[in-house]
């Protein structure tokens, strides 16, 4: 008997070492406003590769801060192309594994149906006491919000009305609860399978501002990792493609 | 060093502290009276919601206070039937919401001063004729100076550290919710870290520098 165990022992333990070589684990740091896609992409991801992935969410400009501090993330899927490119010139990403994974495209939202008109006409009547933004210092999708008011010319009126998210979750979520009566957000998170999940839009024709290139990159850290490789190949195929797409990124 | 929006960010800190403060020494009260006096049942209960904001996480609050404020919420509807609007996004809104996180580090110095006084004095000014008013003022209130002086300055410092529930709710407007946390946040996030370093140092020497004067001036006075 005891010889038997030994035999199924070592087996087990064989059979974790060969399960543990070819399943790895990658920590992915995800920008907010690709966080109900990449949940997707994952669940899918896990289910054809065997391979585990590890999803934190926030603002690229923290996860910057926190990568270059050493943070133990294997790949980063910004929210812009500048960041990766930055960590790539400055050593902390893989060379040449950058790529653009989605375009991310912005809608003005409202919780209420019917707040907010195909046009975007809304802006011009300032009838609301507030207007959701991301932080344009730190957040692509603020940025573009701003710049899209500035073509539209309504940038100095409706300043004063700015309310900022620290990230796009965050103005999302004020929005949501109805203490902003619109915002600017990523139609990502208001728009699931083409269609708009709840309240009024208005989708910002995306030549009204600079595109939201968002890019992939490898980190340092995830050099050697087979389930990083593993995760960019699969973000590039048609099952993650479709998904991207369904979220209304470009 | 500090630009004009980082000396907007303390000047708004510094006011809110202040009402902060000023709105819990006369809320705080009246709740430390009573729970240091009371043999009620609900006691404990009342010790315990006071004491809550020290326990539950700034996201658990802030976010409570942003639905219950908005304009689904009970308080978001009774602040707009009385016609003052929302309070999200308003230093209204940081002045509730800082009373409420604040409340434990002014009612527990208070109520602790309250409980050391004991009954003793307070039959002996029964007995002198004193007014249950009369005694608050001239035996109560003198002995419980150096729970008062505790509450004053923890209620304060604390309303300068929060970032949280400030965070959370506030919007991060310049003049009117932006402050220093908030602000030292920002730079950081910006990755502009001279400004960072400079208010954060600020922050540092500033809360060393009231601790130490609580510690000095008060040293034998119960802290919370």
């Amino acid at each position: 008997m005891p010889a038997r165990s030994f035999i199924s022992l070592t087996g087990l333990f064989l059979a974790l070492m060969a399960h543990g070589a070819c399943a790895a684990e990658v920590q992915v740091a995800v920008a907010s406003n690709f966080t109900a896609p990449m949940q997707k992409i994952a669940a899918g991801f896990e289910q054809a590769t065997g391979h585990r992935a590890k999803l934190a969410f926030g603002s690229t400009g923290k996860f910057y801060a926190q990568i270059r501090h050493g943070a133990p993330f294997d790949v980063l899927l910004a929210a812009d192309d500048e960041t990766p490119a930055r960590l790539e010139r400055e050593g902390a990403a893989v060379a040449g594994s950058r790529f653009t994974y989605s375009i991310g495209r912005m809608a003005l939202w409202s919780a209420s149906p019917g707040y907010v008109d195909g046009q975007g006409a809304v802006l011009k009547q300032g009838t609301f006491k507030h207007l959701a933004i991301a932080n344009p210092k730190l957040a692509p999708y603020g940025a573009a919000a701003v710049e899209t008011l500035d073509r539209l010319g309504l940038l100095a009126a409706l300043r004063p009305k700015f309310v900022q998210g620290e990230n796009i979750a965050q103005t999302f979520q004020f929005v949501r609860t109805g203490n902003a009566e619109l915002g600017f957000v990523a139609l990502s998170q208001v728009v699931e399978d083409g269609t708009l999940t709840r309240g009024s839009a208005w989708v910002v024709p995306s030549g009204l501002h600079a595109p939201i290139r968002q890019d992939a990159v490898i980190l340092a850290r995830g050099k050697d990792n087979p389930a990083a490789r593993a995760l960019m190949k699969y973000l590039k195929q048609d099952q993650a493609r479709a998904i991207i797409k369904a979220y209304g990124y470009n | 060093m500090l630009s004009d929006t980082d000396w907007s960010a303390i000047r708004l800190t510094l006011e809110l502290a202040a009402v902060t403060t000023v709105l819990l020494l006369f809320i705080g009260t009246p709740i430390a009276w009573w729970l240091a006096r009371t043999r009620s049942a609900w006691k404990g209960a009342v010790g315990a919601v006071v004491a809550l904001p020290i326990v539950l996480p700034p996201t658990v609050i802030g976010f409570y206070l942003l639905v219950a404020m908005g304009p689904e919420g009970p308080v978001g509807r009774l602040t707009q039937t009385l016609g003052l609007g929302g309070l999200p996004f308003t230093f209204a809104g940081l002045v509730v919401a800082s009373v409420f996180y604040s409340m434990p580090f002014v009612v527990q110095p208070i109520q602790n001063a309250f409980e050391a006084i004991g009954e003793r004095p307070l039959e002996t000014a029964a007995t002198l004729r004193a007014s249950p008013f009369d005694t608050f003022f001239s035996v109560v209130l003198p002995l419980a100076r150096p729970g008062y002086l505790t509450a004053g300055v923890l209620g304060f410092a604390h309303t300068v550290g929060e970032f949280g529930v400030v965070l959370m709710i506030g919007g991060n407007i310049p003049d009117k919710t932006r402050v220093v946390s908030v602000q030292i946040y920002d730079h950081v996030e910006a990755l502009e870290y001279a400004q960072a370093h400079w208010l954060a140092a600020g922050m540092m020497a500033f809360s060393f520098v009231v601790l130490l004067l609580l510690y000095t001036l008060n040293p034998t006075g119960r802290r919370a």
